[in-house]
């Protein structure tokens, strides 16, 4: 009996997206397992129960139906009840069934209880580690783009001016200035959008290592001079110190005052979201501005903001949804639900439900295994982040190759000062021909050390062979010992060492031509 | 200077020299290289029938060159052209660095030979300092000394140059394992033969006449295992640098030889040799981030494996298909192509021209990035790549290219390990730690080419091959990427 994968329809408010699409489903009927979906349950994102079916999908009616007898349940948001009706998605579930989907563990102690009792298995989709190989399972990196990108457009929706700059016959347009707090996924995918829709773009965070990725999408920077490191663990930015915060408020204040839009995306993972732009500073933005709060759901990166809804303080419009992704229902299914699948890829092996509590992965996300609590998975070293901390044998090895450096500098200053000791003896002792001889090598050595340098690394092996059928000149040398007359030993070892170099030079140009020729552009 | 050549001749002389000068300086970009290699031709042939005009002029003076010994020069050149012309023809441009390899060797041993030939008959005449001391060697003079202390170095350098460049050779050719020999003593060895060497120059400047020739004779021996031993001694991937050094060398013993027949014709093309060579040694030296006395004298390539404080690499690597990297090369609009020794090896390189073809015409952006010291010849690789008709415009080097990683889809190491491999960057303890390398772990993908999981030449594990993004496609460089192309096409 295959297992049956169900896709029960989204209840919660406003909720667009779904866990599947036409597209994930082939795939899961590829991998033998059957797929059953509630009626509609694609209908908001833009997929008719018709694609469905005629991807290989059962439509069900009955969502109590989908829940009871499915044997991995694939989801949006966290199980929930309806309060005024009498359906509980939770208590649905099948006994020792598996689900996914975002669950914030954290946020959600009672729903975690609700499925033990179920005996269920439960994989997080916001748990997932933030590693290469996982990269595939991040839903939050995948939501958070469409959030930075769908950030910009409500900004723009609300802003009533244009974004990019302009020159018409009707007068000058500036570019909208846009700040970006928060340079992760969402912050650095409202740069990119708000970059290509022309507007000026500063971006800050207070992780030192995302200014090279702002930088690269052609945003300025903002810089805050304190020294406290928000690097935290997997990538995410860590909370900081009051005094930080003060600072950073300050210069958040002295750059929103001269923004026309600020999107904040300034997350701390399990912890409420840093205040970062007060009253004050909405009070001093540009009448007709615009202020996205991505943090809304989190407690909002502005003072002022109101979960879930679009307000206007002080001329300053803020919107505070925090829906953006559900906004763009069919984009969002379309990333979400090739998410899942890949997680489900990881646990489903030929046709049945293996977890490995030794993948770092399917470890990381799960929070229940047949009932019993996972969460949260035991640390793990993280290696990745930045460079590992030299350990004392490399340090030892460091300090010996200094060392070793000197030595082989001192090696190099002692030969050249011998030489140029016996050089001297030799010149002031020796003929007044050899001072000449002396003069005129030294003098094309320095002139051969200024030619070469400018010879382009492409050319080395075609340089050394001519420099080797130059040096075949020798011959001259062997000719000249050969003079001597008749047929000496002289004349005969001059006569050998004038072929040698002969060969040598006829060998050297000819291999060189044969080498420059095939050089062409 | 040189006193009994004609004025017309010593221009000539002059002529030449600079004619070599010229010809270098041609050389230092593509456009104007092969005018170079032509300006040395004619330097050469200029310097030669200058010379032959000298000894056929100096012989109405001295008394010198024979009818007899003009007929032997006329047949020796000749053959030396025939065999010179024969080889240079016939050599597979893979084999360069052999080729390169004993063309030194040659220079070394004429070097040796001219210095025993002006040891047992100066020339007469022929240099002012012999013209004062005739045929009869006093030993007393301070002149002479000089003059023999000139002869001892030109023989030394000209012995060692040719030994070590014949070990080089074989090593290049395969004949001798690559694996540097590691005597137990080897640095003590080599002092006491360079010690053992100044005692025997004490000697032979204090012997009269042809007893110099015994404490000159043991001396060549010497300086020949010296070379033999010192080259042994380097690993194969340390040979680009031995063969710029073995090339110094050769220059310098053709300098010496200018100095000892007072000719500044030899002096000065020596010493341009000399400095090329020493230049190609510095920077192949460089791009490895190690002195040249770590080159000559450590015996890299040996005990690196075992480093001490290197971080041992594990993971789990992917092994591809070709079809698969195909269908990775279908989707990359950017890709960069690292070659290293295992393509020369492998000849892959008109295979992989042609899989270049493809991919340009495919729309994707394909260009090469060179290392430094890719191959086992400064430039090694572009000379390979030039053969396959490659345009030179889209082979890169290494500063040029090393920032584009980050913004290329896929990157191709045909036949490279050591060149890409991260530790250079990040693992303190490694041997190769310093040393610049190709950062193809910032691409979007990395396949890489190769016959199986050894390591480099410097015997270091590369954590490339376990990077989540690197592919690993096994087999013979050229039947690998034959068969890519055809999946391409498909």
């Amino acid at each position: 009996m295959p297992l049956i994968i169900g896709i029960p329809k989204e209840i919660y408010p406003d909720e667009r997206r779904v866990a599947a699409t036409p597209g994930t489903v082939v795939r899961y009927r590829k991998m033998g397992l059957e797929v059953q979906l509630e009626a509609g349950a694609g209908l908001a994102a833009g997929y008719s129960d018709a694609d469905y079916q005629e991807s290989g999908a059962s439509i069900v009616t009955e969502a109590a139906t989908v829940w009871a007898t499915s044997d991995i349940v694939v989801k949006v948001r966290p199980p929930m009840a309806l309060p005024d009706a009498d359906y509980d998605e939770p208590l649905l579930l099948k006994k020792g069934a598996v689900l996914v989907s975002f669950l914030w563990p954290a946020q959600h102690k009672p729903l975690l209880e609700q499925l033990a009792a179920r005996e269920a298995t439960a994989f997080a989709m916001d748990c997932v580690p933030r590693i290469t190989r996982a990269q595939k399972m991040d839903a939050l990196s995948a939501m958070a783009n469409i959030a930075g990108y769908r950030a910009v457009i409500e900004a723009a929706e609300h802003f009533g001016r244009f974004i990019p700059g302009q020159m018409t016959a009707a007068g000058k347009v500036a570019p909208a200035k846009v700040l970006v707090v928060g340079a992760g996924v969402a912050g650095l995918a409202a740069i990119a959008a708000a970059k290509s829709l022309g507007a000026q773009v500063r971006a800050f965070d207070t992780r030192a290592a995302s200014r090279e990725q702002v930088e690269s999408l052609g945003a300025q920077f903002v810089e805050l001079e304190f020294t406290e490191s928000g690097e935290g663990e997997g990538g995410y930015a860590k909370e900081m110190s009051d005094a930080f915060l003060l600072a950073e408020q300050t210069l958040l204040a002295r750059h929103t005052e001269e923004c026309d839009i600020v999107i904040t995306t300034a997350l701390i993972p399990g912890k409420p979201a840093p205040q970062l732009i007060t009253s004050g500073a909405v009070v001093a933005m540009p009448t007709g501005g615009v202020i996205v709060d991505l943090a809304a759901e989190q407690g909002g990166n502005c003072a002022l903001t109101e979960r879930g809804r679009v307000v206007e303080k002080f001329g300053v419009t803020i919107v505070g949804l925090t829906d953006l992704p559900s906004r763009m229902a069919r984009q969002s299914s379309e990333l979400y639900a090739t998410t899942v699948l890949n997680l489900v890829t990881e646990f489903v092996e030929e046709g049945a439900v293996r977890v490995d509590l030794e993948d770092e992965v399917e470890r990381g996300s799960l929070v229940l295994h047949q009932g019993a609590l996972m969460w949260p998975p035991p640390t793990r070293p993280r290696p990745r982040t930045g460079a590992p901390l030299p350990d004392v044998k490399a340090q030892a090895k460091a300090h010996a190759d200094a060392s070793a450096a000197a030595t082989s500098s001192t090696m190099t200053l002692a030969m050249g000062a011998g030489a140029a000791l016996l050089l001297g003896v030799a010149a002031l002792t020796g003929p007044p021909e050899f001072l000449g001889h002396l003069t005129v090598f030294l003098l094309a050595v320095i002139v051969g050390w200024h030619v070469i340098w400018n010879v382009s690394p492409a050319l080395h092996t075609p340089l050394m062979s001519v420099t080797n059928a130059i040096s075949g000149i020798i011959l001259v040398g062997g000719m000249l010992v050969m003079a001597g007359g008749g047929l000496t030993a002289a004349a005969i070892l001059g006569a050998v060492a004038v072929l040698v170099a002969t060969i040598n030079v006829a060998g050297g140009f000819l291999v060189t031509q044969r080498m420059l020729r095939m050089f062409r552009k | 200077m040189i006193t009994f050549t004609h004025p017309a001749i010593a221009l000539a002389w002059l002529a030449a020299s600079i004619l070599f000068i010229l010809s270098l300086r041609g050389l230092s970009s593509q456009q104007t290289a092969r005018q170079g290699n032509l300006l040395g031709v004619v330097g050469m042939g200029l310097a030669v029938v200058a010379t032959l005009a000298a000894l056929i002029m100096g012989g109405t003076a001295t008394g010198g060159a024979s009818g007899s010994a003009l007929g032997l020069l006329g047949v020796v050149i000749f053959i030396g052209c025939v065999v010179g012309a024969l080889l240079a023809s016939r050599v597979a441009m893979t084999a360069m660095p052999e080729l390169v390899a004993v063309l030194h060797s040659f220079v070394g041993l004429a070097a040796v030979l001219v210095g025993f030939a002006n040891y047992l008959a100066p020339i007469p005449g022929a240099t002012a300092e012999m013209a004062e001391l005739g045929r009869v060697v006093t030993g007393a003079t301070p002149g002479h000394s000089v003059h023999l202390a000139e002869i001892y170095v030109g023989v030394l350098v000209g012995a060692v140059t040719f030994t070590g460049s014949i070990v080089a050779f074989f090593k290049l050719r395969g004949s001798i394992g690559s694996r540097p020999l590691l005597l137990p003593a080897r640095h003590a060895l080599n002092a006491v033969a360079v010690l053992a060497m100044l005692g025997l120059g004490v000697l032979f400047l204090r012997a009269h006449a042809a007893d110099g020739l015994l404490p000159l004779g043991i001396m060549s021996a010497l300086a020949g295992l010296l070379g033999i031993h010192l080259v042994m001694a380097i690993g194969g991937g340390d040979m680009p640098v031995v063969v710029s050094l073995l090339n110094s060398y050769s220059g310098w013993a053709a300098s010496a030889a200018g100095f000892m027949l007072s000719n500044d014709l030899l002096i000065i093309t020596g010493a341009l040799v000399g400095s090329s060579g020493a230049i190609l040694s510095f920077i192949m030296c460089q791009a490895m981030n190690r002195s040249i006395w770590n080159v000559v004298f450590a015996g890299f390539g040996a005990d690196a494996g075992k480093a001490s404080g290197a971080a041992a690499v594990t993971g789990t690597i992917t092994e591809a298909t070709v079809e698969q990297v195909a269908a990775l090369l279908k989707a990359a609009r950017s890709v960069i192509i690292v070659p290293g020794y295992g393509m020369a090896v492998a000849r892959a390189q008109h295979a992989v021209r042609d899989l270049t073809n493809e991919l340009t015409k495919r729309g994707a952006k394909t260009r090469y990035a060179i290392h430094p010291v890719a191959g086992r010849l400064p430039g090694h690789m572009n000379v390979l790549l030039a053969e396959a008709d490659v345009p030179y415009d889209v082979v890169l080097e290494m500063e040029e290219v090393n920032g584009d990683f980050p913004q290329t889809d896929a990157v191709l190491v045909i036949g490279a390990n050591d060149i890409v491999n991260p530790s250079a960057q990040t693992d303190p303890g490694s041997p190769i730690y310093g040393m610049p390398v190709l950062e193809a772990w910032k691409a979007g993908k990395v396949v890489m080419l190769k016959r199986g999981m050894s390591a480099g030449y410097a015997g270091v594990d590369n954590p490339l091959c376990y990077e989540e993004n690197t592919l690993m496609l096994f087999g013979d460089a050229q039947a690998t990427v034959t068969k890519l192309l055809t999946a391409l096409r498909a």
